[in-house]
């Protein structure tokens, strides 16, 4: 059973978003580590990059494949995880302490259209 | 309609130990048991075992099963002694490839060919509808057999202590029959990991039993996953990555297998033209700096233009690289050209390199 943290939003492509303030920190869920499998690298946006709620801002890859990073939220991304360049497999050792970037929110309504932690479960039971 | 995937003898297996399972050439196949890096590391530094049964297997038997073979098999059999096993390829007349294969020599009047899952139902029409005028029977037996492949360092010893089989002087490319319990067993040295290894190809239930003392011997159940990574390492081709109907041996930088002094095969003509034109595009290795993954489809650019495209490509789990194979066109192929590959948004900069990303480990 995969893991699901109370306090946090989601989105059906399983990221996760903590906002503190205007800032939104994303990363992916247990959940989404778990189906990859062994993670060898993620492609993450720079910092300064606007990204955009619904679209792709990046891609985890396991051994087999590519997934895209489907962004949450829109805004300016104003800090990337860069430990995750050398060690991607932090996403697999624990995906919710290990972040992938933080975006200065544009539009903090976004945020109450994603799913609470129970909505989330209800997706992963699928 | 969804296609139905055919079961393996082993497929309750696989699914009793929770392998994730996925379509491949028409199988229901298992994709892992634990994790592709595990299973590639246990083949790599000691011993795994991958259900194989998907394969085809083709009989050639008849007078002529030795003119025949030659007819449709780029590679040359000539001379060779019983219990040998050949690679090669079938090409069209246009020198396009049906399929690559291995090819055991029974005798002068048997063949025992083994083809691709994906290719069967094609490979086996184009066998038979060539064989017509030819002194040889032509049979499909690839519902009948089951296969394994052990594969790794450890492999010898464990198909001698775990199954009994005196396996230690088959040399390399090479094949035994063997009689358990009135049943005939087919064991090669031959793999598709570029470790050392064997096959060994008999009825279901046999095969079935096989796996059954391997698991309770504790051998590491290995999925198509790590088969693909194993195999791309050391530079072998995948058919319908490396090889297909629009790709020739030539182009595949395989030409070793191709025996153009041959009196004749079936794309002799196609293959030597392009042999002495020399191809206008062939496969390279590429290594990116950095970890990107580049992968099948992806773009290869240099001078600012497309000139190429990525069949196969990973994070090397034995070398940490990011590598590939990629069909490049002239002259970008040469040895340390600079490139660039098209991931996603972003191009990242590699250069080619020989396709071999780590060194086969056979015993010869």
């Amino acid at each position: 059973m995969s893991k699901i943290l109370e306090d946090l939003r989601y989105a059906d492509s399983h990221e996760w978003v903590k906002v503190e303030g205007d800032i939104a920190t994303v990363g992916i869920t247990d959940y989404a580590q778990h189906a990859l499998g062994s993670i060898v690298y993620v492609d993450m946006p720079e910092e300064g990059d606007e990204v955009t709620a619904g679209e792709d801002f990046g891609a985890v890859e396991s051994v087999k494949a590519a997934s895209d990073l489907i962004s949450p939220v829109s805004g300016e991304v104003v800090e990337i995880n860069t430990a995750l360049e050398d060690e991607p497999e932090l996403l697999n050792q624990d995906a919710f302490a290990n972040w992938i970037m933080k975006v200065k929110l544009s539009d903090a309504s976004e945020v109450d259209g994603l799913l609470t932690a129970d909505a989330y479960a209800k997706i992963c039971e699928e | 309609m969804e296609e139905k995937l055919v079961k393996t003898c082993l497929h309750d297996r696989h699914v009793k130990q929770g392998a994730l399972m996925s379509p491949f050439g028409g199988f229901d196949m298992p994709i892992q048991y634990v994790g592709i890096t595990e299973e590639h590391n246990a083949v790599r530094h000691d011993v795994g075992v991958f259900d194989v049964s998907h394969m085809g297997e083709v009989r050639v038997k008849g007078p002529e099963a030795y003119k025949f073979v030659s007819h449709i098999f780029v590679n040359d059999v000539t001379g060779a002694p019983d219990g040998q096993i050949f690679y090669g390829m079938m090409c069209y007349e246009n020198g396009g490839t049906v399929d690559d294969l291995l090819v055991y020599k029974v005798n002068d009047e048997e063949y025992f060919l083994v083809i691709n899952a994906a290719n069967i139902e094609k490979d086996v029409a184009w066998i038979k509808q060539n064989a017509e005028g030819f002194d040889c029977v032509v049979t499909d037996e690839s519902p009948k057999y089951g296969e394994v492949a052990i594969q790794g360092p450890k492999a010898e010893e464990t198909v001698e202590k775990v199954l009994g089989l005196a396996v230690k002087e088959i040399p390399f490319y090479n094949f035994k029959t063997f009689d358990v319990d009135g049943e005939e067993i087919i064991v090669s040295r031959t793999g598709y990991t570029g470790e050392d290894g064997f096959e060994v190809y008999g009825s279901h239930e046999y095969i079935v039993k096989v796996w059954d003392k391997l698991m309770e011997a504790g051998v590491q159940a290995c999925g198509l996953g790590c088969r693909d990574t194993l195999r791309f390492e050391v530079g072998l081709p995948l058919y319908g990555d490396e090889l297909s109907a629009d790709i020739t041996p030539i182009e595949a930088s395989l030409s070793m297998f191709v025996k153009l002094d041959k009196p004749e095969f079936i794309g002799k003509e196609a293959l030597a033209k392009q042999k002495a034109e020399g191809v206008k595009r062939r496969i390279v290795g590429i290594e990116l700096e950095g970890s990107a993954v580049p992968r099948h489809g992806y773009a290869v650019l240099a001078d600012g233009k497309q000139v190429g495209e990525i069949t196969t490509g990973y994070k090397s789990i034995s070398t940490g690289k990011s590598v590939a194979m990629a069909m490049i066109e002239k002259p970008y192929d040469k040895l340390g050209t600079p490139v660039e590959v098209q991931i996603r948004k972003k191009t990242f900069p590699g250069k080619v390199v020989k396709k071999r990303f780590y060194d086969k480990n056979y015993k010869k």
